[in-house]
């Protein structure tokens, strides 16, 4: 598995039965030949990132890293998970992103893939933990489940990635991602998913002039890609977090839930629908409502999301917000960055987002 | 739900609490106007900074576009010009529909810049856009014109009534170089200042928008190791270099009128300068962090005319080699005057008389067709008091250096002294280096992304002061008129130096006893 597309300098190690310090020091060997070759080559330091995958699923774990460019971690410890495996095998890849302007420097990007079986799993810790890089953070990603294997690695990590709309039922991904939450910081793509939302929200309550009806809010309506009721769920755990609304279950309505919210002046009425016209995973559309009658609607489009407003005397708007759509790959680039920031929003939105599950 | 005081209209305005967490800080619905909207910088810089910034869904939820200038087209033109330069110099290759939705609605006011009627079509157009989305829009005006425009620009915009608004705010921006000598400079002040008030005024220097040296605060303010190093007790000097490799290419009308002193130590070395020297500011808001800047510019003395000559040298590419080619002299560049006296090179020694840095010396140097393309700020710090090794057999022990590289390759670099492995104790000099690249996974925002934004918002932290900009000029002002009334028959010819060297040998004549340039 080699996770970097254009790779123009590639060392490649690999070895069958093999230790954790035999690929360790393997590794090593292979950056200093790699920089004694060409000493503008250097390796990138700036995060380490474990996955805990199938080893059927190598394949489309690496296909979906190929396209988060920049954001690969600079060490990605893969773990292919194979239940019947006796034997400790192992691949080491050091790659850099292409060929280097003289006086430029070319980062190298490590890729270490080792198979193990049910056998390893009790040393699993052991395993890993002299490949990442002391002192960078780490980042633990089990896209295939694992949960309880995958727990063990915690002890290793600062921050776990998840993508909560990837578990079918929307409680346990969300008590899932609570009690990650208490262990380590949550990077969850569900959320980031709902980014450009919550800055356009925001944008579009901003002007001093409508900062106030924030506290108005009647209703809110979210559509979502069926697939998405967890994103739907967050964008609207945000909103109650940031506006201090308190948010009581939601129940099922046709293919709507429903319920609502208590803010400081009034009642908020939320709606979660599907959008079974929606193609991708994410959100379709939000619509907020504000007791003076005013209400912005935000959708997704070509191009960036449209916005549709309506004002107190009736008077409606129509306007792009131009933005790129970021993709899937785009969204799990963005989660491997995020592993290096700190957003104080999510667990507030996160635990009103549980409140509003049965 | 907290309050924030100071709101124009004199209310208390409530916090957003919507913003929270958010990297992205919204930015107030705006119509950006570019004066000089066919010019090279709008082309290859401001547009697109535009589009990556539409790209990125960074810019104001409500965002408009006008361009003006002397040619006579049509929107539709000028929007296909956009959409050229943008495909041409954009970072990122343009996806379509983002592209096409930023052009959607840009017009173009085609006249000239003294032309009351260019005005009055500029105010239809904004408000035009004011009745379309049924909001008021914050306005700011980009001055991307030849700097005589800029007096006569600012002078339309105050009698036409463009220069306030009722329902928003109004900014302008104004690129540099602002004025060529401190007259200028204050002459311009005066002008603009008596149309805009300064919190209105967003004087660019791009090297400020460049992440390279907001690292540097960084660097300095948020590492307790390197503070009480910082002064005189523990620094010799510093050297701060802004090399280029090229010649002056195509821009010879601009450059053989400015010259390495004022377009580059004026503005961008001395902001390098102030970074180094400033004091911890109290807090990173526009006004505290111009402060220090000023203070350190004050602190400089300004040289006099006899003092000029031990402190200041000027010369100009001769003919050379670069990459491995035969290259030409200034002289011989296209478009530059046969007798041109413009300097290609300048260096600096100069003083900072303040408790901190008093007799510190402080090198600066420019010019271009040297050895290489390098910006790099060297701290060297004074030698150990005593040493108890022999110096026999080595490279000998040398200062601890710190070097701050801004480019090619963003990093940091200490040179400390190590034992060569050995049965002897002989040491030699060895360096342990950060670099940026190898430590974000973020690419770098174009200078021109940042700077449009915070201009947009409002956040002048990054721009120059009009205090800043004539205490610049205060200091580079005596050494331009020297140089520009030095009479080669009585001084001797510009000094020159080979095209692809290090530089005139006269530079040495600034440094102390044992100082030395470090090689380019």
């Amino acid at each position: 598995m080699s996770a970097t597309p254009e790779a123009r300098s590639d060392a490649v190690w690999s070895a069958q039965g093999t230790t954790p310090d035999a690929i360790e020091a393997a590794l090593r060997q292979l950056l200093i030949e790699v920089h004694s070759e060409h000493d503008n080559y250097v390796p990138a330091r700036v995060l380490n990132m474990i996955a805990f995958v199938d080893r059927e699923w190598t394949g489309e774990i690496a296909n979906r890293l190929r396209g988060v460019g920049r954001y690969h971690a600079s060490r990605l410890v893969v773990l292919a998970y194979e239940p019947r495996r006796e034997r400790l095998d192992a691949r080491v890849m050091i790659t850099s992103e292409g060929e280097t302007e003289p006086g430029e420097l070319a980062l190298l990007h490590e890729t270490v893939v080792v198979e193990l079986g049910d056998r390893h799993l009790d040393d699993l810790l052991t395993i890993a933990d002299p490949l990442v890089v002391t002192d960078l953070p780490t980042l633990l990603w089990a896209p295939h489940g694992h949960h309880e294997i995958a727990a063990e690695l915690l002890a290793l990590s600062q921050a776990v990635l998840v993508d909560s709309v990837e578990e079918p039922i929307a409680h346990e991904a969300l008590d899932r991602a609570c009690s990650l939450a208490s262990q380590a910081y949550v990077v969850d793509l569900a959320w980031l998913r709902t980014t450009p939302w919550r800055e356009r929200v925001a944008a579009s309550f901003d002007p001093p002039s409508l900062r106030r009806e924030l506290q108005t809010i009647t209703s809110a309506t979210v559509r979502h890609h069926p697939a998405s009721t967890v994103a739907a769920m967050l964008l609207s755990g945000w909103l109650a977090s940031r506006l201090q609304w308190r948010a009581s279950p939601l129940v099922a309505h046709g293919d709507a839930l429903v319920g609502r919210a208590h803010g400081s002046r009034q009642d908020v009425s939320l709606r979660l629908e599907a959008a079974p016209e929606l193609l991708v995973p994410g959100l379709e559309s939000l619509t907020l409502e504000t007791a003076s009658g005013r209400t912005l609607r935000l959708a997704r489009g070509r191009g960036g999301l449209h916005a549709h407003s309506r004002d107190a005397r009736g008077q409606e708007h129509e306007w792009t917000i131009p933005g790129a759509s970021r993709g899937e790959r785009g969204v799990l680039g963005e989660g491997i960055r995020q592993a290096l920031l700190r957003d104080p929003t999510y667990v507030p939105a996160l635990k009103a987002a549980r409140a509003m599950v049965a | 739900m907290a309050v924030l005081a100071g709101h124009p209209t004199g209310e208390p305005m409530p916090e957003n609490p919507l913003t929270a967490g958010l990297e992205r800080l919204p930015v107030a619905p705006t119509t950006l106007v570019i004066f000089g909207a066919t010019g090279d910088l709008a082309r290859r810089k401001l547009l697109p900074a535009l589009y990556n910034l539409a790209h990125e869904g960074a810019l104001p939820e409500r965002f408009h576009l006008v361009g003006v200038s002397r040619k006579e087209k049509e929107n539709e033109d000028y929007r296909e010009e956009c959409e050229q330069a943008i495909r041409r110099f954009s970072r990122r290759p343009p996806d379509e529909d983002v592209l096409g939705s930023l052009l959607e609605n840009v017009k173009y006011v085609p006249g000239t810049f003294d032309e009351d009627s260019v005005y009055s079509e500029l105010r239809q157009a904004l408000d035009d856009f004011e009745r379309q989305d049924g909001a008021p829009l914050n306005r700011a005006f980009y001055l991307s014109t030849a700097p005589a425009f800029f007096p006569v620009i600012v002078e339309q915009l105050g009698k036409s009534e463009l220069a306030q608004h009722e329902n928003g705010e109004v900014r302008v921006i104004i690129e540099k170089p602002f004025g060529t000598t401190l007259g200028e400079a204050r002459e311009l002040n005066r002008h603009v200042l008596a149309i805009f008030d300064e919190t209105q005024i967003f004087r660019i220097d791009h090297y400020l928008g460049k992440e390279t040296v907001q690292n540097m605060m960084a660097f300095r303010f948020a590492n307790g190791m390197f503070e009480p190093l910082w002064n005189r007790n523990y620094i010799d000097s510093v050297q701060i270099t802004a090399a280029e490799d090229l010649g002056i290419g195509s821009r010879a009308d601009y450059y053989d009128s400015s010259g390495a002193l004022r377009d580059l130590i004026q503005n961008h070395m001395l902001q390098l300068l102030c970074h180094v020297a400033m004091e911890p500011p109290v807090s990173f808001t526009a006004e505290e962090v111009r402060n220090e800047k000023v203070k350190v510019l004050q602190a400089i003395p300004q040289p006099t005319e006899a003092e000029i000559p031990e402190m200041a040298v000027h010369a100009q590419y001769g003919p050379g080699h670069a990459g491995g080619d035969d290259v030409p002299g200034y002289l011989e560049e296209e478009g530059v005057p046969e007798s041109s006296n413009t300097e290609t090179y300048a260096a600096l020694r100069l003083e900072v008389d303040n408790w901190r840095w008093a007799g510190v010396p402080f090198y600066l140097r420019t010019g271009k067709r040297l050895a290489r393309k390098i910006t790099e700020i060297a701290v060297t710090l004074k030698p150990v008091p005593h040493l108890a090794f022999s110096q026999d057999g080595s490279l000998g022990v040398q200062p601890n250096q710190l070097v701050l590289t801004l480019q090619p390759n963003e990093g940091v670099s200490l040179r400390l002294g190590a034992k060569i492995p050995g049965t002897r104790m002989i040491i030699r000099p060895v360096n342990m280096e950060f670099q940026y690249g190898t430590a974000f996974l973020s690419q770098s925002p174009e200078a021109y992304e940042r700077l449009i934004t915070d201009a947009m918002r409002g956040d002048a932290t990054l721009f120059t002061r009009n205090d800043e900009v004539e205490s610049q000029w205060r200091i580079c002002d005596p050494i331009v008129k020297y140089w520009a009334h030095t009479n080669p028959r009585q001084h001797g010819p510009l000094p020159s130096y080979e095209a692809g060297s290090q530089g005139p040998k006269e530079a040495d004549g600034l440094l102390r006893d044992g100082d030395r340039w470090r090689a380019i």
